[in-house]
Order: structure tokens, then sequence, then C-alpha cells
């Protein structure tokens, strides 16, 4: 029986990639371990090997086709003895034993990088669900607009400061030569050398406390953690020394200095790997935490990071990374920390997130309009300092607020939030504050209990219908 | 058995004067070559099976592959006794294999099933077995190094004369907890045997790279800990030196360094395009310092067994190694009330 050669996942975000090349032809045989074609995924070029030994009978796939989806069957190999007339035999691919993402027993929608099947089926990266999104007032009417990935966002802020300020660097894990675990720093040691992108060894502690240091000493560091769950080993330096030092010196030295890297949760990663630290960080006096959604504000965002003169905690997501939106084509596209961007207007229920919790509230919303609620959501952007007069402004229109996030319930980022409104709103509020988080627990790997531990789309729902007594 | 020296000894540093930790290789009598070879096979071809079925989507996530460096964990494996313990970061299958932990149990947790070793909770890089005195799998590069020392200290604490094995990267190496744990195994003279897998790379990063002092047999010289560098690829020079280190940590004489020269075939995990190295190393690698062929020709050359032996072998390991991929593919997922179990007690 002939076997299918299946599109193979090749990174744990990975759901489709270009076939870019065959190396193999048909006719050709192959033996187990042989690279039989190249594959490119949004951050890298990889091998296909062969699984079996084989002739190639016939190539499904052709090189050089975009968005080809995991599991898709690119080519047949045939047995010995089998020739390319036993193709075509109705069989079972293997694909179809692979596990399928159900929907889970909450009710639930799978992880956010699954929940974008229009975008992917249409053979798109996943772009922003595009709502009536309110005008950035911080955007100048008629500025041209640039599909951009936040990938992209990222490594342009930084690349556009480094061009601007010689003492702008950045040091961290495989920033340089391997141009970024997640590909942030692309092209940067092309253009700035070694001496201003320096990979560093495997030393978070040692090398978050040079940073601070050199930022002491009037440098301007970005410090790249290949992800924050990593930072757990900076984190004293961190808080210790970046966030306290203008306060113990009286004023006279601080840090300008900004903690960049992929944080919370990917796909799979499990419990060592997949925490959110945006609660965390903002609990620090003497730290600002930036938390961005769009590819637009993780531009604008980060070049205000590196410009601020205190220690920025900048939360970025691995999921996020890949995916595209509109970015302002400016000179000089800065913009400003502390400041929420109401992200769509409404006025029956205010709905507050931030980062890759922004993926739940943005698909709740569309699911709530549907239903003829009419949700103002606010993405809050930064975490500290945090911009409550806009929230409190929403709530007063609205009486009701719901929150969503990715990371732990206790003491999260929400429930602050939700203390807040009560004592500065407390007439306002028509229902109770709900708080949408991730589960309290690890990161469980399989992938069932993954999803239950993460948020989903329909609680988010559900809270909106529960707050709006819909019920 | 009598043991035999070696003439060769590979890519030592010091020619074979002696078994054991100052270059030697003792040579292995009939049923150790056999056994080591299984072992190795098994650990390889399981690995091969689990970067399949990543491919396919069974399993997600990190997936960090040990091909290539069988020898070290085989070969230091065997020179332990029931009690001591062995710890590791996320490359961790071969180690959970060697120490005795099932195969279908440890692709089960890959798949993130039921019945794998942490019920589906831990996956690739998280899994133990109190059973087999495996503490894991652990994600975060250093960490186990402090952790290893930590169950040292509970065998001195306790009095036996078990001892510790601490597995770490060349990249690891770097992390400053290690150095704090070195100092404390040497102060307290703790039965800890810290064995880096120098493997030449982290991620992308090449030894020379990343590390100021690239001979990590060193690493413990202001500690007064003796370290040893090991041809990582010859089962016989890793156990010879594991057989001494051994003898140092429960005669009671501290924490001893295992330098194991080796080498990763595959990329860093799964997503890993290995662009930092050429072909030409990798395949030199593996055409001339391959642990399991170096095994294989011996058993041949010396007519230990016959080509269809080793067959048999082999179709034994592949047996295993399928029988469980099956098992990982059709155990059920965990039940959902896992998600709040084993939480706090
Ligand atoms: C504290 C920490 N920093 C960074 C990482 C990301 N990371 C995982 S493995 C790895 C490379 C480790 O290399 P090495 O110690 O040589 O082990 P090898 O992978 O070669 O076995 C890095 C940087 C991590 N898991 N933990
Ligand atoms: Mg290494």
């Amino acid at each position: 029986m002939p076997i299918d050669i299946l599109m193979p996942a090749l990174s744990p975000t990975m759901e489709e990639g270009t076939l870019s090349k065959w190396l193999k032809n048909e006719g050709d045989s192959v033996a187990a371990g042989d690279v039989i074609a190249e594959i490119e995924t949004d951050k890298a070029t990889m091998e296909v090997e062969a699984v079996d030994e084989g002739t190639i009978g016939k190539i499904v796939v052709p090189a050089g086709t975009e968005n080809v989806k995991v599991n898709a069957v690119i080519a047949v190999l045939l047995e010995d003895g089998e020739s390319a007339s036993d193709i075509g035999a109705p069989k079972k691919a293997e694909a179809a034993d692979a596990p399928k993402e159900s929907a889970d027993d909450a009710g639930g929608k799978a992880r956010a990088a699954d929940e974008e099947p229009e975008a992917a089926a249409s053979g798109k990266v996943p772009a922003a669900p595009k709502t009536d999104v309110a005008s950035d007032p911080d955007i100048p009417e008629g500025t041209e607009m640039v599909p951009t990935t936040v990938r992209e966002a990222l490594r342009d802020a930084m690349a556009e400061e480094m061009r601007a300020n010689d003492d702008v660097f950045i040091m961290g894990e495989e920033v340089a030569e391997y141009q970024g675990a997640y590909k942030i720093t692309q092209g940067l040691l092309a253009e700035f050398g070694a001496r201003r992108v320096v990979d560093t060894p495997i030393t978070e502690h040692g090398f978050a406390g040079v940073g601070v240091g050199a930022a002491m000493a009037g440098l301007r560091p970005i410090v790249e953690f290949m992800t924050f769950n990593f930072a757990m080993q900076a984190i004293d330096q961190i808080i210790n020394s970046a966030a306290k030092t203008l306060y113990m010196s009286g004023g006279q030295m601080g840090a300008p200095i900004v903690f960049r890297g992929p944080n919370g949760a990917a796909a799979r990663v499990a419990a060592q790997h997949s925490q959110c630290y945006a609660a965390w960080y903002s609990h620090i006096p003497g730290l600002k935490v930036v938390m961005p959604y769009t590819a637009a504000d993780a531009k604008g965002l980060l070049k205000a990071a590196i410009r601020d003169p205190n220690p920025v905690i900048f939360l970025e997501n691995e999921i996020l990374y890949g995916q595209t939106f509109d970015v302002p084509k400016m000179d000089d596209f800065v913009l400003p920390i502390g400041k929420a961007r109401v992200h769509k207007q409404g006025k029956d229920v205010t709905m507050v997130s931030f980062g890759i919790g922004m993926t739940y509230a943005v698909k709740a919303v569309e699911e709530l309009s549907a239903l003829g609620i009419d949700v103002e959501l606010i993405d809050l952007r930064t975490i500290r300092p945090m911009d409550l007069p806009t929230v409190i402004e929403s709530v007063k229109k609205t009486g009701r607020l719901v929150t969503v996030e990715e990371g732990y319930p206790q003491n999260s980022v929400g429930t602050e939030i939700a203390t807040r409104v009560q004592q500065q709103a407390f007439d306002y509020l028509d229902a109770p504050i709900i708080t949408i988080a991730g589960k309290d627990v690890p990161m469980p790997y399989a992938a069932n209990l993954e999803k239950l531990a993460l948020p989903n789309v329909a609680e988010v729902v559900e809270a909106v219908k529960t707050v709006t007594y819909r019920t | 058995m009598a043991p035999r020296k070696s003439a060769a000894a590979a890519s030592r540093k010091k020619p074979a004067e002696k078994s054991g930790l100052n270059g030697g290789i003792t040579e292995f009598d009939k049923a150790t070559e056999l056994k080591a070879y299984e072992e190795m096979l098994l650990i390889r071809r399981f690995e091969e099976k689990a970067g399949q079925l990543y491919g396919m989507g069974f399993i997600g996530g990190f997936c960090h592959l040990y091909i290539g460096q069988e020898a070290v964990v085989v070969g230091m494996q065997m020179a332990l006794k029931d009690g001591d313990q062995v710890i590791t970061g996320y490359r961790d299958h071969g180690h959970m294999l060697a120490t005795g932990m099932e195969a279908r149990g440890v692709m089960a947790e890959l798949t993130g099933r039921r019945d794998g070793y942490s019920h589906g909770k831990g996956g690739s890089m998280h899994m133990f077995s109190k059973e087999k005195n495996f503490y894991g799998g652990h994600g975060i590069v250093g960490a186990q190094v402090s952790l290893g020392t930590g169950l040292a200290f509970a065998n001195k604490y306790r009095g036996n004369d078990n001892v510790a094995v601490a597995y770490f990267g060349d990249g690891a190496a770097n992390q400053g907890q290690v150095y704090e744990s070195f100092n404390m195994a040497a102060l307290w003279k703790l039965p800890v045997i810290y064995i880096v897998e120098n493997n030449r790379y982290a991620m992308g990063t090449s030894t020379v790279r990343s590390s100021a002092q690239s001979n990590f047999s060193l690493r413990g010289n202001s500690f007064g800990i003796p370290g040893h560098q090991v041809d990582g690829m010859d089962v016989r020079a890793v156990h010879a030196a594991a057989v001494e280190a051994v003898a140092h940590g429960r005669a009671g004489k501290g924490p001893i360094i295992l330098e194991m020269l080796t080498y990763r075939y595959r990329g860093h995990s799964m997503s890993d395009p290995a662009k930092y190295r050429s072909k030409d190393e990798v395949q030199k690698m593996r055409s001339e310092h391959d642990p399991i062929e170096q095994v294989k020709a011996r058993i041949l050359e010396l007519k230990h067994a016959s080509e269809d032996d080793l067959k048999a072998i082999d179709k034994k390991v592949r047996d295993v190694v399928a029988d469980s991929a099956d098992f990982a593919q059709n155990n059920p997922e965990p039940d959902v009330s896992e998600l709040y179990t084993d939480i706090v007690l």
C-alpha cells in the first residue's frame, strides 16, 4: 500500500507552511532519513526527512506552494513492488488518526492560535479580526497603513531606535547570529554589528545584572529574554536593582532599560514554559509594564519603552508574533506608555483586556454583537501605570465590566481593575464585575487539559451575558 | 571477565595508560557489549519514532531528541546501583529509558495521554519516576544542577552510600547556580557526579562563543572538584570513567565532574533549522564516531554475535518502539478532572 507523506509540524505553533523545494523527484528512491524537501515556516526554513524507504510515486503538492496545512498529503511513497498505478486506491490517510482538536467539555474553543480557521483556510496569515475598530487618536488621520506582523513591528522598532541612538544596544541569548530564537532580531546583527547586538551565554541572572549596570552607567540596553519564563532566573536584578535604584539613590541614577521577550503560554510547552508575568511585574513600584496586542502598538510602545528613562518590562507573545495588523507608515511612530486604547466603542458592557487576552475578547465581542450586545472593548496596552480613567469613563457609560486575561486568577490584573473600579465608580455599577483568567493550575501539557486551563471565548461570552442579565 | 586494555583511545587528550578517568578504556565483554548495543539502539529508535510522531502532530510543544548522545547515559547507567539518583534537563528521553522506565509510559507522556508517566501533564520535558529514581525532566536550563546537588545532600544526610548523577549541557554550564552548587557540594563533600554533556552547541551557540573556558572538566578547579574529559561517543570510555567517579562518590570524597565530549545529530528541538553548523560536520560525526556503529563494529569483528543476531536485536528494539508508539497513539487523553489534581496536597 503506498504511503502518504504528510506535511510535518515543525514547531509548537506551526499550522501551515510553504513547501519551498523538493529535493527528490517522482521516481527517485529514498531511504529513511533522506532529506526530501524544504519547508518554510514563519520562523525558518526546515528540512523534511523521509520516514520510510521507497520510491517517490507522486508529488502531490508542487514546490512553491504556500500555506500547506500540517498533515496534508504532500507526496506518495511507493514501497517495493508497487507502481504509480497503486496510487489513488481508496485508503485512509494516516492523518485521519491524528488527534483532532475537539471542542472541550467546558464548551470552550481551542487555543488562540487554533482559532483562526477561516483565515487559515483562505490561505492568509491570520490577521486581526476586523471589527469597527475605533481610530487610534495617536495616529494622524489619513496616514498610510502597512500590513505588518507583530514580529516585524518589534524588529523595526528596535532598528529605528538603534539607528537614532548609539547608546541603544540589544543583548540576550541567540539574538545575534541565530537572528533570535523567535526571529525578532532578524537582520540586526548585519546592520548594527556585534558591538550592539550581543549574544550572551545562558546566564539570565548575570546578563540582566550586566544590563542594569550598563543602564546605570547611562547606556540604553534592550535585554531580550528568550522567554519571560527564564527571566525568573533574573527577577532579583530586575526588581532589586533595576526597579529600585532611582528611589534608593534619591533620584541620582536610575536604570533606563527594556526587558523584553515572549510571555505567557505558547502551545503545548507545559508548566515551566507557559506563564504570564503581567500581574507579577505590575506589582512592583519603579517598573513600567507594557503588553501590546497589535503590531502598531508593539512598534509604537517598544519605541517609547526604549526611550523611557525607567526600567520597562515589555511582554510579547509567541502566538501573536506571526499575526498581521496595520501599522501606520510614519517617520517616527511612538505611542504613549500608560494609555489604554478603545479598540471598539460600545454602549452595553465594558470589556478590558490586553495582549493575547485580546484575541478572546475580540472574538467574544463579535459573537455578542450577533446577539445584539454592544460591547466597548478597551485594550489596556500598559499594565503599569494603569490607565484607569479610560476604564472608569467607559464603566460610567455601560455600568458593567468584564476583564479578560490569560494569567492566573488570584491577584490578577483583572482583580486589580475590579478593586479600583468598585472603589471609584461603585455607584455606576449595575452588576458584579467578572474577571476571566486562566485557570488556577500550572499549565498542563496534554492538549485537552491545556485547552481547559486557558480562558476561552465561550466563557467570555457567558460572562457578558451574566453581567447584562441575558442568561 | 578480565578487562582488557584498548589500544585505541579515540579522541582522548591523553593516550590510554590505564583504565578509567585518565584516558583509558576498559574493553567490554560480550554480554556488556550486547547490552550496551541494545540499550543505545532502543534510545535511537525511540527518538526517531518520537520525531516522526511530532511531525504527524501527535507530539506537540518542545521535543528535544537525544540522538547521537546515547553512549553517555548508557555508559553511566551501567555503573550505577539501586538507589542512585538521576536528574537531567529537557533532553531527557534517553535518560528515562536508560533508568529502566517503560517505553510505553514515556511515549504516552510525549503524546500527552492518560498512561504517560505524568498522566499527560508533563510532556516531553517533564517526566519523573520515583520507582526508578529518575527525578526529571527540567525545563529551566541549569536548575537540575542544584536539584541534583540536593539529591546528593539527602544521601549524605541519611548516611547511605548512594550517589546522585546530575546531567547538564555545555550551555547550562554557564548558569550561576551551577557554581553555587559546586561550592556547596565541595564544601560539604556531597556524593554528586556532575555530567556535562558537551555536545558542542547550546541551541545555535557553539561552546567557544559562549564560554571563556570551554574545557568544562576544569570548571570545578577553584572549588577543588576533580574533573575529566571523556570520549562520550565511546560507551566503554564513558563506563570506565563512570566506575571511577561512582567509587569516588561512594567513598565520601565529594563531587566530581565528567565532561562527556559528545554530539547531537538533530537540531536543538524539532523547530531548529541548525544553520549554525555544516552538514559535513554532522556527517563526519555520524560516520566516524557514531556510538552505536562503534559497538556494532566491535561485536562483529570479535564475533560476539553475527549479523543475524544483531538483526534480531534490531527487530526486538523496533518492536518495543512500535508497541510504545501504538500505545501512545491509542491511549486516551487524561480525564478532565486531572486538571485540578496534584496541585497541592
Ligand atoms: C533558564 C533558561 N534559559 C533559556 C532556556 C532556553 N533554552 C532551552 S535549551 C537551551 C540550550 C541549552 O543548551 P545546552 O545546555 O548545551 O544543552 P543541549 O540542548 O545541548 O542538550 C536554551 C537556551 C531555558 N530553557 N531556560
Ligand atoms: Mg549543548
